[in-house]
């Protein structure tokens, strides 16, 4: 299914990015390249521009400068009707669920198959039970409108709907944010399992230094426009840049790198 | 990418190609046209599986539970390792049939038993509603000083000063069309000064005010619920609530009061464009001049058919903004519940309002006025 050439090129490049709202620069040079099967974590402070860019990649909004390739394809081709197919091999979880208000959870997993596929109602509905089990929903929460589930609830009827087409690659605006540390820990193994079990490779936006310790493969730092650095989380927090020694080894990326030493030796134990 | 198949061969179930969701519906449609074999024992050849997702591995596990049902055995071979991990959670997590998950809702009964609830409680809520804003108003009415004055002179201004325009080309039109069809039946009786009482009469103690309410309930009763409602949806309410400030006085008394001032002006101003629009027509078509349609005017038309349209108006006022702002804190879903209660706050509004005229007539005729 996946040839040698889709393995070696890139399935996200972004090539000297820039994005301006009227005065305000949001970035100002932004490069970078995701591997397929990678889990991807794009990192930085608040308002450094770490959502636009995903917002970008998925072509809700148009960089000012340079071009983003998903596929291969450029992501300002996404919205035209020869883009449509690309919008099937890929999933976004959006930081507050974005699920359909009006539908219930079951009918909101569901839109995905029933907009892009022609399968018949007994195994969209086996699918859609399905995902919502691998996202560890309960059976009964099925029939349940949004405004009836709790946060964390809501934001895994978000990933079932992200994953119920079985993408090729899966983004996710804040994962964690707003969760409590159990739950949150709960969603970074849900993350690693699903990709183990689909193959998914992962975008994911995060503020969560446990979870970039825990599942990130590689993490770019966004700062002042630009890539700060781009790495394994090691060798990030091994880095000269003030900026990413601020975000890694102030008092709470201590705490989190610590962490995750004491998980590692335990894994080792 | 190839298509998916499965197929029959001496007792062993073929499974080739790609099993995944751009091929399924065709692979489901094979499925079933199928003649499974009989044999006790059913092997199934998945060797040549070259993608399996979620949908496949389902139809794949599918085609398996139907054989076993039937009592048979079945064995699978040469599916890769890859695809034996999902196969293997479908089979064990996911697909246990009371574990099926149904989109549609309860039975017709339910639905019945819901609907008289909902209505029992919205019932009570709309009472409760109206007693709340009648004590506010009364601790307003004593204490003048609380009352927000700026934002309700802003709601004056907004829902009072910004509706003339429309309002005004409304009811002249109204009247225009009152004129023209008298007209018509005056010539006929030669009696063409009638006119006036006609379109004096019928504007100013019924139609002005009417056209006035029924405007304002669609372009400010709706903006009331929608503005309180999103205000719920965004927790602006709470806030306001935890800042130990009541919405009531804060949100409903300045659009309720603002209202109340600003519907009888309206009705005036209305009163006044409505009888221009008539005396032009009577002009134009019956040869009624300005001054003999004014002369008229002061003998033909008492002044209480004025008093009673805009003795009405405060009540229609009171109406629309209770039932926009009432509808708004209804609001407790998202986005689409924003949208119903809107609606609902203009459809009610108006409803009420023709339902109090009509009252009005009724009791206006027993006094003879």
């Amino acid at each position: 299914m996946i040839s040698a050439t889709e393995t070696t090129t890139p399935i996200i490049e972004v090539n000297h990015v820039a994005t301006k709202f009227g005065q305000a620069v949001v970035h100002e040079d932004v490069s970078l390249s995701i591997r397929r099967g990678e889990i991807f974590a794009i990192a930085g402070g608040n308002g450094s521009g770490k959502t636009t860019l995903l917002r970008e990649i998925i072509g809700l909004i148009t960089p000012s400068a340079g071009t983003i390739r998903l596929f291969g394809i450029d992501s300002r081709r996404l919205e035209a009707e020869d883009g449509r197919p690309i919008h099937r091999r890929f999933g976004v979880m959006f930081q507050h669920g974005a699920l359909f208000s009006s539908f219930t959870l079951a009918e909101n997993v569901a839109v995905p198959l029933r907009e892009h596929t022609t399968l018949s109602a007994g195994l969209i509905r086996d699918i859609v039970a399905a995902k919502i089990a691998m996202v560890g929903l309960p059976p009964d929460s099925a029939a349940k409108y949004p405004n009836e589930l709790s946060g964390g609830m809501r934001r895994r009827a978000a990933l079932a709907r992200a994953i119920v087409m079985d993408p090729e690659l899966l983004f996710l605006d804040e994962p964690t944010a707003g969760l409590d540390p159990i739950i949150a820990a709960g969603f970074d193994d849900l993350v690693l399992s699903l990709k183990g079990l689909l193959g998914l490779t992962v975008v994911m936006v995060t503020h969560d230094l446990d979870s970039l310790w825990r599942i990130a493969n590689r993490v770019a730092v966004l700062g002042r426009g630009k890539v700060l650095g781009v790495g394994t989380m090691q060798e990030l927090f091994r880095s000269d840049d003030p900026v990413i020694r601020e975000y890694f080894q102030g008092p709470r990326g201590r705490a989190a790198s610590g962490q995750a030493a004491w998980n590692h030796e335990r894994r080792e134990a | 990418m190839e298509q998916a198949t499965i197929s029959v061969v001496d007792n062993v179930i073929h499974c080739r190609g790609s099993w995944t969701l751009p091929h399924l519906s065709k692979l489901e449609r094979g499925g079933r046209a199928l003649r499974w074999p009989d044999s006790p024992t059913v092997l199934y050849d998945a060797g040549e599986v070259t993608a399996m997702d979620t949908g496949g591995a389902l139809i794949l596990q599918r085609c398996i539970d139907g054989v076993r049902r039937k009592g048979q055995q079945t064995a699978l071979q040469g599916l890769k390792p890859e695809f034996t991990e999902l196969l293997r959670k479908v089979e064990t997590q996911w697909s246990r049939p009371e574990r099926g998950v149904s989109v549609r809702g309860a039975g017709w009964m339910a639905g019945l038993t819901r609907a008289v609830q909902s209505r029992h409680v919205s019932a009570i809520r709309a009472l409760a509603f109206v007693g709340e804003s009648t004590i506010a108003f009364g601790r307003a009415v004593t204490r003048p000083r609380s009352i927000r004055w700026r934002s309700l002179l802003r709601i004056v201004e907004l829902d009072g000063v910004r509706a003339l325009p429309i309002t005004g080309l409304l009811t002249f039109l109204v009247g225009v069309v009152i004129a023209y069809q008298g007209a018509e039946q005056l010539r006929k009786f030669g009696t063409n000064i009638f006119i006036v009482d006609l379109v004096g009469i019928s504007l100013l103690r019924e139609i002005a005010p009417l056209i006035v309410a029924i405007l304002i309930a669609g372009r400010s009763g709706s903006a009331y619920a929608a503005e309180i409602g999103t205000m719920k949806v965004t927790e602006e309410l709470d806030a306001v609530r935890t800042l130990g400030i009541s919405p009531m006085n804060l949100l409903v008394l300045p659009r309720a009061l603002a209202l109340v001032i600003a519907l009888p002006l309206l009705t005036v101003y209305a009163d006044v464009v409505g009888v221009f629009g008539g005396m032009l027509i009577a002009l134009g078509e019956l040869n009624v001049s300005f001054v003999e349609f004014i002369a008229r005017f002061e003998e033909a038309v008492p002044v209480r058919h004025f008093l009673i349209g805009l003795g009405k108006a405060p009540f229609f006022a009171a109406i629309i903004a209770l039932v926009g702002c009432y509808q708004g804190f209804q609001i407790r879903g998202g986005v689409d519940d924003v949208g119903r209660h809107t609606t609902i706050s203009v459809v009610q509004g108006i409803f009420l309002v023709i339902v109090f005229d009509a009252i009005c007539s009724i009791l206006l005729n027993w006094w003879d006025l």
